[in-house]
């Protein structure tokens, strides 16, 4: 947080970001500021956008409208290792070792020819890869292939993976949409572990309220204010609430000055009819 | 018990296995010798005692002629063809599929084209290969690469597509650039798909083999099979027949082992 830029303020800053596809708007006049170290958690129904915003974090896609700014530059607009990503399924190699699963982000950095290493730096990278699945408690499970793994235990491999590349911002896709809930506590507690030591910038986007209440420093969550039945697709979502819990002074604050926020989320279905 | 609950028991299946086979045999058997009892120079079907006399005589005997085992010869020949034509086929139809699989500004021309490609019926062709490159070995490996390229190459397009977007968005995360990315990711996780690929076309690749060596050649299993045609000369056809046939089942069996040698992870993955 020492290295803000002088003025511009946060480390994040979203700026009236609007995401379309065609007609259908998706967001809508987005604006905050992240400090770096949040773990933010984006919560909200299906379709409003929690997905989409994260996307645009992560450089998948682009803003149709308005900027993000990391550190007062505008983003990439493709991932790049500044950016760690988890998702729901799919994120970790299928055809390599679990071992050369985290190593690999090691290698390619370094490599941009061979994409791998040889040698002593081959060594070095699979002793820190190493390293790093110890503290995710994969290391009894070194040589196997993901397929080998129960869903928990690829989930973990996949965060062990994104945080190899020391990244400055942590993305997680519903990354424990797919596990069964005592597992899932399990995950809950190594990722505050190492979002505790590494204080790392987390955006997670989850289904589930509680969880987003657990474990996030701070809440937002995603709604469409303004529903207009002959036109599904003429207003996008916002954060209709952005609740900070730092240091369990739980406050909401509403995020922005919009009526339908204070009258609650069940009557904005009515709007604009 | 319905049909459908039932399964044979171990060595019934193995029983069962056999049983086709053995009653193909058994009918040719019979048949063979109701013809050769009429008439004993018969040549349509021929005694299991004839074939191996023409075994004897082309495998182990040197041709009268030349010197040479001609049936050695033959398969030495046509196996160098095939595998000529199959390993420049795989790399061409690898580095196709990756290409327009991978990177969209590669896919949108070569994508098209390599489905109109795949739709020209190579042995239409042939005369124009046997003009382009001559009646020497080229123009039939050419034969077999250009028949069963589009093949491999639309497959391993598809595969690569297939490949979970978010693996690739992944691996940008890690440091990749593009060439890294195939390198690592899209090209090891193709390997195994193209030697099923390979197992599949190795059918047409002996098609294409076969018709190019009865056209203009001078040796191989092919040429040797449509000479004696002349002669009527079953004794040989059948059991050239029969090894070509051992050939591409040793072929299948071999690519299915390496399969699952190089690449243990592949059956867990699909799951």
């Amino acid at each position: 947080m020492s290295d803000k830029k002088g003025g511009t303020g946060a480390f994040i800053q979203v700026k009236n970001v609007w995401k379309q596809y065609g007609d259908q708007v998706v967001l809508e006049r987005l604006n905050m500021n992240i400090a770096e170290g949040e773990f933010c958690t984006l919560v909200g129904a299906s379709g409003c956008g929690k997905s989409t915003f994260l996307r645009l974090l992560l450089g998948q896609e682009a803003p149709s409208r308005g900027e993000i700014l990391l550190d007062g530059q505008p983003l990439a607009a493709e991932p790049d290792v500044s950016r760690g990503v988890v998702f729901q399924r799919y994120s970790v190699f299928p055809h390599l070792s679990v071992l050369d699963n985290v190593a690999l982000g090691l290698e390619l950095p370094r490599a941009p020819f061979l994409g791998r290493l040889l040698g002593r730096s081959k060594r070095d990278a699979r002793e820190q890869a190493t390293q790093m699945l110890h503290k995710v408690g994969l290391d009894h499970a070194l040589d196997k292939y993901p397929a080998q793994l129960s869903g928990g235990m690829q989930q973990r491999l996949a965060i062990a993976q994104a945080l190899i590349m020391k990244p400055r911002v942590l993305l997680l896709d519903e990354p424990f949409g797919a596990l069964d809930p005592g597992i899932r506590k399990d995950m809950h507690a190594l990722l505050l572990e190492l979002w505790r030591e590494t204080r790392l910038t987390v955006f997670m986007v989850t289904h589930d309220l509680s969880e987003g209440f657990s474990l996030g420093s701070r809440v937002l969550v995603f709604d469409k204010p303004r529903i207009d039945p002959h036109a599904p697709g003429a207003y996008g979502a916002r954060v209709t609430y952005d609740i900070s819990l730092h240091d369990g002074h739980r406050t909401p604050v509403a995020a922005d000055s919009l009526p339908a926020d204070l009258a609650g989320p069940f009557q904005t279905a009515y709007q604009g009819a | 018990m319905r049909l459908i609950n039932r399964s044979p028991s171990r060595g019934g299946r193995l029983a069962l296995a056999i049983l086709p086979f053995a009653l193909l045999l058994a009918l040719y058997l019979a048949h063979s010798a109701q013809r050769l009892e009429l008439n004993p120079n018969d040549k349509l079907l021929p005694s299991f005692g004839q074939m191996s006399a023409a075994v004897e005589r082309l495998a182990f005997t040197p041709d009268e002629r030349s010197g040479d085992y001609l049936f050695w010869l033959d398969t030495a020949s046509s196996l160098k063809r095939l595998g000529t034509g199959l390993a420049i086929a795989a790399v061409a139809g690898l580095c196709l599929g990756v290409a327009a699989g991978t990177l969209p500004l590669f896919g949108a021309p070569l994508s098209p084209l390599i489905t109109v490609l795949s739709m020209v019926p190579p042995l239409a062709i042939l005369p124009i290969l046997f003009i382009v490159f001559g009646l020497g070995e080229l123009s039939k490996v050419m034969l077999i690469v250009i028949g069963i390229t589009p093949i491999l190459a639309r497959d391993l397009e598809q595969r690569a597509r297939e490949i979970p977007p978010e693996l690739l968005i992944k691996a940008q995360t890690l440091g990749a650039n593009t060439w890294t990315l195939i390198l690592r990711l899209v090209l090891p996780q193709l390997m195994p798909r193209l030697l099923i690929s390979l197992r599949l076309v190795m059918g047409s690749a002996w098609l294409f083999l076969i018709a190019a060596e009865a056209i203009a050649s001078t040796d191989g299993l092919g040429y040797r099979i449509f000479l004696v045609r002349r002669y009527m000369a079953m004794d040989v056809i059948l059991p050239y027949v029969a090894w070509i046939t051992l050939l591409a089942w040793a072929m299948d069996y071999l690519l299915w082992r390496l399969t699952r040698l190089l690449f243990p992870w592949h059956e867990g993955a699909k799951a």
